[in-house]
Order: C-alpha cells, then structure tokens, then sequence
C-alpha cells in the first residue's frame, strides 16, 4: 500500500512538472498524422525553427520577467524600434554589420533602462509602464522610419536569420557539420551531467540509478541526433538556431544558477521577505527590465533579418505570444514560478500548431481562436494539478 | 437535565493520509460561553468547519444535532439559514465598503431590487449600538481599527438572526484594550439568547469568560471542564489537558553567560514614514551584550516594531536621527544590506508576509540572505545550499521530509526555525525577533525559547519584543519597556514583574 502511494505521488509530482513535454509530444503527433508526416520534414523542421526563433528569444526574456511577478507589454513595440533602428544604422549609414547590431543591442539596452527605471526605482506598476513604452516605441518606429520601410539590407546581416552554417566539412547528401556539431553538444551534454551527478554523490546526495541516467542521455541524444539529420538533409545548420542554443544554455544556467536568477525568483514569490533579506529588489527589477531590452533588440534584429525589412509594423502582437509561451509553459501569473525551458517549449507549442494548421488550410481565424483555447487549457491544466496536489498532501 | 443547543457525535473526519478528528464528541449548552483550545493542528478549526458546513455533509462520519433536530449542511450558507454564524481569525471584510455595505453584505436590504440606503443604514446603526460600537455605519471599514472591524463582524453576525456564533481566535490581532471590550461584548451575548463557542490560545481569556471548555489534543476530545465547578480550573490545568503533560516549566533553563556589549543605540527618533511630523520612536537608548536575551515591552503602539526594523537598515521611518554603535564602533546602517553586513537580523513579526517566500523550499528559504556565500562569482553552488541547509534542518530540529520541502506547507513552529536559519546563516550575531512564538502552539513554543537560548549561549545578543509578558520574563535577562515611542523604563530579570512593566508601558511622558 505504502509502495503504492510512493508511486502515484512520485507520478502526479511529475505529472505536473512533465506535463507540458507530454503535451508537446502529443501535438507533434497529432500534427504528424493529419500531415501525413510533412510536419517533421527536414524543410519544415527548417522553417518552424527559423519562423519562431524570434518569439522564443523573446520568451526567454519574458519567463524571467514573469518570475519576477511583472510583465512586459512593450516587446512587440521593441521589436519594430529595435529592426528600424538597425535599417538607420546598417543601410542608411552604412555601418558594418557587427557594429550595427552591437549598436542595436545597446539601444535595447537602453530601453530597457528606460522601463525599469520607472518600474524599480518609481515604483509604476509594469503593466502601466510597458503598456506606455508599447506606445512610445510604436511611435518611435514610425518616426526613425520617417513613414517609410527600410529595405534591403546586406547579405552578411540577412545571414542572421537566413543563413546555414553548413558545407565546411562537405557533405554526400547531407551536411556534416550540422551532425559533428550536434554530437559534439550531446557529448558536452553528457559531460556536463555526468559531472554534475558526481558532484552530488560527492554531497551524499541521492542521485539518479546508472540505468536511469544513461537512459535520460540516450533519449536527448536520441532527440537531438534524429533533429540534427533532418537539419542535415535541408540546408544544413539555420546560424539562428545556433543564437537560440547559445540563449539558451545562457539563461537556463542564470535562472537557475546564479545569484541573480535566485534574486528573481525570491523577489517574485515574496517582494517584502526578499526586502528584509537584504537582496537589492529595485535593481534586481531594473536588470530584469534592462535584460528584457536587450533581448527584445536581439529578436528585433532576427525578425528584420528575417524579412529583410525595417517596416513600422513589425512585431505586432509578439508580446501576446511570448506571455502565452511563458503561461503554457508553466509560469504563474502571480510570479516567483516558471522555468526558461518551459517557456521554450511553451513557445514551440504554439509554434508546432501554427505550422501544423497552416499545413492542414486551416484560416488564420480559426487559428487564433484555438491557439487562444490552448492557452485557457493549459494554465486550466495547471490550477487543477496544483489543486489535487494541495488535497492529496 | 441540561439543554444543550448543540451536540456533535462521535465525529470523525480523514484526508488523504492524516485523520484530521477522530470520534470527537461536543456538547454546547444553551446561551453559554465555550471554549475551544488545544495546540495548533489539534483539530479545532477542522471541527468548527465541519459544523458551519465547509465540509459538506457525507465528508464525514458522525452526527450534528442542533436544536433537538439532526442537521445535515450542504454549504455555510445553509448553516446560515439555521443561525450558525463563523467569524474567521482573518477578517472577512471588504476594506473599501462602508460599515452598513459590509453588514449586510449577501443580505443586501432591498426593496424591489434597488438597495434602500436609509434602511441599510439606520438597521446597521441599531447593530452598532448593540455591539457598543460608536461609529458612523458610513464609514470605510479600512478607516477603522481592527478591533472595531472585528465588531463589525459580530454585528454583521446579529444581522443574521444568529443563534450559535463561533469565533476564531478573536483577538489574536487585538491589543489588551480592544480585547477586553470584545470580552465584555461576548460575556453579554447570552442576554440576547446567542450561544457563543470561541476558539482561543489565549488561556487567560478562556479562564475569564468560558462557562465550559472542552480541550482537543490530536484530533480527539481529552476533556470538557465546567469552569465554574468546585475545582478552580487554572491555565496550568488547561496546558496539562492540551498538551497531555504538565507544563510546569513552561520556559526551558537557563544561565546566561553574559560578555561585552556588541550593540548601542543611542538617541534614536524615527518619524512617521508618511506623516512626517509624527515621532514614532523618541530619543530611545538601548544596548544589548553578547549572550544576552533582551526584551522590549510594550502595547501596541508603543513603537517596538519601528524601533527594531529602522535600526535595522531603515527599513522603517523617515527622518531617522541617532547613533548605532557595534562592538563600540560607531557605524553608518543605511540599507537592509547594510545591516546585514554588519551581522544584524530582523526576524519579523509576520512571517508568512514578510518573512518567508512560501512558494519556495526550505533551502532556498534558508540561504536567501546569504547566497554571496554559497556562491563563486555570481554561480550560486547547490550541492553546497544542500549541505547547509540539512546542517540546520538537523541542529534546529526542522520537522520536514526533507529541504526541499515547500515552507508553505510548514506548521508555523517549523516556519519560524526556518526564519531563524536564515538569519543564523547570515552570520547576523545580533538577533532582533518580532514576536517569534506569535501563532505557535504550546510545544513548539518551548522549543523556540530553547533555540534562542542556545543561541545566546553561542554568543550571539537577542533582542525579543513580545505582547505576551509572561514570555519576555521567562526567557529575557533584561526588559525594556516602552510606552508612545519612548523607552521607560529597564527592569532586569530578577526584579521583573508583570505588574512593574506594566507600571512603565503606561507610562506617559509629558
């Protein structure tokens, strides 16, 4: 009986927390059979990964300033300003490239600077705060745009977004160096855990059985390699896909790692118990804003790449996506809860279902209505978990 | 034979795992006074639930008779209808509505669906007056003070044509002043043909107004104690029926091993930190050695709480002027951080508010105000967190499956050793605890004293501000007491009473 129980809390404990991946499974399933398999074609693999590439990187942000108990209405907007800042910079004055968009991150930057000031430091609630910079840098697209688009821009930028890093170690059909580089990171990643589950049982701390553990590498490596191939059998490696990685890996081990990401979630989940523990709330909250900034100027850059154009409407609604990614994947509304990888995959579960429909016909009417049910569901999901973990404590 | 208004049979309720009461049997007179206590978890406010109908009938076993019929309620409304009326520990008002919108929340006084506001209000001023509250039924419930919003409730409570009113811990949020008119209010409700049944820690209280008390311990009735029998039933006896053992040392030994003096303030005056003319703290002096546990008294008001959070890195107040010496330095504590630094610790009087991310785990509790140390460059170590966290979950006797246990699911006594590893694993060596037994049942209480005598005896230099006088003389080697923001008086341990310190913390300075 005892055993028993063990086992159906250790399955509703981890219902809760892998829910999400079940359901990411299940919708690339589902997607998989009414596409009759064009959903995981290596083009279209390609092309989910590139098309949302913008909204993940934003949702990095956003997960981190969720946690933090705000919210940021303003990226969408950011992201307009950001791109047309990059067309002044790198078409009108001709900059080279990588100044540019050093030039464009500081702006980001510097916008963020702006909001958290007035969030930290004025203590303006975010929504207000943001809901104003939606506004002002929707304007100011406009009016560093000067009621034009700017277009085209050099390849060399355009490569951001919609370039491959492929063909160095040549390719019979396929491209090596997508795989090399992608077993090179299951390598590290096996490492990186192998070392990690030393240092635990170094601690005397219960660790994971060997079986157990080699299993959960295989099943990454599996995942990653299988990703990789079909990358591979396209045109190789998307350089955007390789700035998302890097994001990644980045912000996973800040959140859960470092002082400040331990500062976030502490200032979300108790503002007045952080206070009195002598962390430094205001410019917690103003880092927050200002990382937000730059993050928003990096999708700003990607998306104008992308599209190989500054125009004054470009990244509208993007705010809505990156909140919803970050809900489906689990944060809460009140912060002090989510995870960077939730956010992700929250993020590609919209993304996937974009896609998928799209591939099926179905109108982009019908579209948001259904993606807007998935967030309702997801977050419905989530409250009934908590609920029945509360009862069966 | 008695008529009892009320009697639950044999009552057993389980959740999942943990029988919450178990064959609990209570008899309530008709138009008496009965007291509820036991220790926290004991099982009190689980019964009273099951009565008022939060947990509907069929989620448990056993049998309610109320007035002579069995009752069998869905919900609290419909244990409303038959004028069994709960008031909740945290007050159920809304703050932004006026008194008489509040009373007859629910049960609005309406005539053909528009709300008649004469009725409304003349019907809640005759409830006021019943209550012995002196106040426009206009006025917002936030702009009065808790113990007349409690008031408001038991008016509200009236309006219901109530018959049995049950109230929990009524005036754990009161000072003595409003407590004791609350006490007058309920020992005149039998006049008026209302059966109360109060849940309470306070024993003094129970002493002075209960008819009968029944005891609960672990989910099971222990005893029901007629208060006027031939036997005089004294606190004593009732902490022997609540935690089954005599409590005749209710505060653990203890030989202080006092050293050199670590903290001083001197001339200290903090003002309002919205009005900025009002003095909240005027000129107070105080020091505190190493070893030593000292204590401020005080009534509400007196300025304790302001005094303790704007030494501690201005984390009250405005216009802050004085000294603050450490091991007879004179320094300069500008923030929280600050203070820290300087091995200073607040502990708050309200943990779950201030004092705890509830959502959070044991260890992340713990190490919150000393990440820097579990850290290199900025990467905090976990398996390190781990370590110091289980170090303190054993030393402090933290009753938890394991560290990452979430604190929110704690008992306060486990929340507040929770609280105090922080601090001590900040490194803080002086210990400023607002109220740290507040909401703590009997036993962990004296668990909590042992942990800051252990703490004194480790060198460190506590300060303890406690409303409960019995506390700050069984377990302080000193005593301030301060009345309207200044310290009057300083009493040590061996000349202390409560009698003296209540001489000083009504005392008014010109």
């Amino acid at each position: 009986m005892a055993v028993l129980d063990t086992v159906k809390s250790v399955f509703t404990k981890n219902l809760r927390q892998s829910g999400i991946y079940i359901a990411f499974v299940l919708i690339i399933a589902l997607f998989t059979v009414l596409t009759h398999g064009i959903l995981l074609t290596p083009q279209n693999i390609t092309n989910m990964v590139v098309q949302n590439s913008y909204i993940l990187i934003l949702a990095i942000g956003m997960v981190i300033v969720i946690i933090g108990g705000h919210i940021d209405l303003s990226v969408g907007s950011v992201v307009a300003f950001t791109g047309a800042v990059a067309g002044v910079f790198i078409v009108r004055m001709d900059l080279p490239w990588w100044l540019g968009v050093l030039g464009v991150l500081l702006v980001g930057a510097l916008v963020g600077a702006w909001q958290g000031y007035w969030v930290a430091f004025v203590g303006i609630p975010a929504f207000i705060v943001t809901l104003a910079g939606m506004l002002i840098f929707r304007g100011a697209t406009m009016v560093t745009l000067g009621n034009t688009q700017i277009s085209p821009f050099p390849d060399t930028f355009r490569n951001i977004a919609s370039g491959y890093a492929n063909g160095i170690f040549g390719g019979q059909g396929y491209d090596l160096f997508t795989l090399v580089l992608a077993a090179a990171g299951v390598a590290a990643f096996a490492f990186t855990q192998f070392r990690e589950r030393r240092a635990r049982q170094q601690y005397q701390q219960e660790v994971a059985g060997m079986p157990a553990f080699v299993a959960k590498i295989l099943a990454v490596a599996v995942v990653a390699m299988a990703f990789a191939w079909q990358l591979a059998h396209y045109k190789g490696l998307p350089i955007v896909l390789v700035v998302l990685a890097v994001l990644l890996l980045v912000y996973v081990a800040v959140t859960k790692r470092s002082v400040f990401g331990r500062h976030v979630y502490a200032i979300g989940g108790n503002l007045s118990a952080a206070t009195l523990s002598g962390i430094k709330v205001k410019w917690v909250s103003f880092w927050i804003f200002v990382n937000m900034g730059v993050l928003s100027a990096v999708a700003g850059i990607v998306f104008t790449a992308r599209l190989n154009l500054a125009g004054p409407k470009a990244g509208t609604m993007f705010e809505l996506d990156a909140i919803a990614a970050c809900f489906i994947g689990g944060a809460a509304v009140t912060g002090g809860v989510g995870t960077v990888v939730g956010a992700i995959v929250g993020g590609l579960i919209m993304g996937v279902m974009n896609n998928g429909m799209s591939l099926l016909g179905v109108g982009i009417d019908y579209q948001q209505s259904i993606k807007g049910l998935v967030l309702l569901a997801a977050v419905a999901f989530d409250i009934y978990n908590k609920r029945r973990a509360d009862l069966s404590r | 034979m008695d008529d009892y208004i009320l009697e639950m049979r044999g009552i057993t309720k389980t959740f999942p795992g943990v029988k919450a009461l178990q064959d609990v049997t209570l008899k309530v007179k008709r138009e008496e006074i009965h007291a509820i206590c036991g220790e926290n978890g004991a099982g009190k406010s689980t019964l009273m639930m099951v009565l008022s109908g939060v947990y509907p009938h069929r989620t448990y076993d056993g049998d309610i008779y109320f007035d002579g019929e069995v009752v069998q309620f869905g919900d609290i409304r419909s244990s409303e209808d038959r004028g069994i009326v709960i008031i909740h520990q945290e007050l159920a008002l809304s703050p932004y509505l006026s008194i008489a919108e509040n009373i007859f929340l629910g049960n609005e006084q309406a005539t053909r669906g528009m709300i008649d506001w004469n009725k409304t209000n003349a019907e809640a001023a005759k409830l006021l007056a019943k209550v012995g509250l002196d106040e426009n039924p206009m006025t917002r419930v936030a702009d009065v003070g808790v113990g007349k919003q409690q008031l408001v409730e038991i008016a509200k409570a009236l309006s219901k044509r109530v018959k049995l009113l049950i109230l929990d811990e009524p005036t754990s949020a009161l000072n003595d002043e409003d407590s004791e008119h609350l006490l007058d209010l309920l020992r005149h409700l039998p006049d008026q043909g209302i059966t109360s049944i109060m849940i309470s820690h306070k024993l003094n209280e129970i002493a002075a107004i209960a008819d009968t008390t029944t005891v609960i311990r672990d989910g099971e009735t222990v005893e029901t104690l007629d208060m006027h029998g031939t036997e005089k039933v004294t606190e004593e006896r009732l902490i022997r029926g609540m935690v089954g053992r005599d409590l005749e040392h209710r505060f653990p030994e203890h030989t202080p091993k006092i050293g050199e003096e670590v903290l001083r303030v001197e001339d200290w005056t903090v003002h309002h930190p919205i009005q900025h003319e009002r003095v909240v703290v005027h000129e107070a002096n105080l020091s505190v050695r190493r070893g030593e546990i000292v204590g401020l008294a005080g009534l509400m008001g007196a300025g304790r709480t302001e005094l303790a959070m704007s030494v501690f890195g201005r984390s009250y107040g405005a216009d802050i002027s004085g000294r603050v010496y450490k091991d007879g330095k004179e320094i300069q504590i500008r923030t929280i951080h600050e203070a820290i630094r300087h091995g200073i610790a607040y502990a708050t009087e309200d943990r779950k508010k201030y004092g705890l991310n509830l959502i959070e785990d044991i260890k992340r509790n713990i190490s919150m105000a000393s990440l820097g140390k579990i850290s290199r460059r900025g990467w905090v170590n976990d398996n390190e967190e781990v370590k110091v966290a289980e170090e303190y979950r054993a030393s402090m006797n933290i009753k938890a499956p394991s560290v990452t246990s979430i604190t929110g699911k704690l008992s306060g006594g486990n929340q507040q050793k929770v609280v105090l590893s922080k601090w001590i694993c900040a490194g803080s060596d002086v210990l400023i605890l607002d109220e740290p037994t507040r909401g703590i049942d009997v036993g962990a209480k004296y668990e909590i004293h042992t942990i800051i005598n252990s703490l004194a005896d480790d060198g460190k230099a506590v300060i303890v501000i406690s409303s409960e006088l019995p506390e700050l003389l069984g377990i302080c080697d000193r005593i301030y007491a301060l009345s309207a923001g200044r310290v009057t008086g300083e009493v040590p341990r061996e000349t202390a009473t409560q009698e003296l310190l209540m001489q000083y913390m009504t005392k008014v300075k010109d």
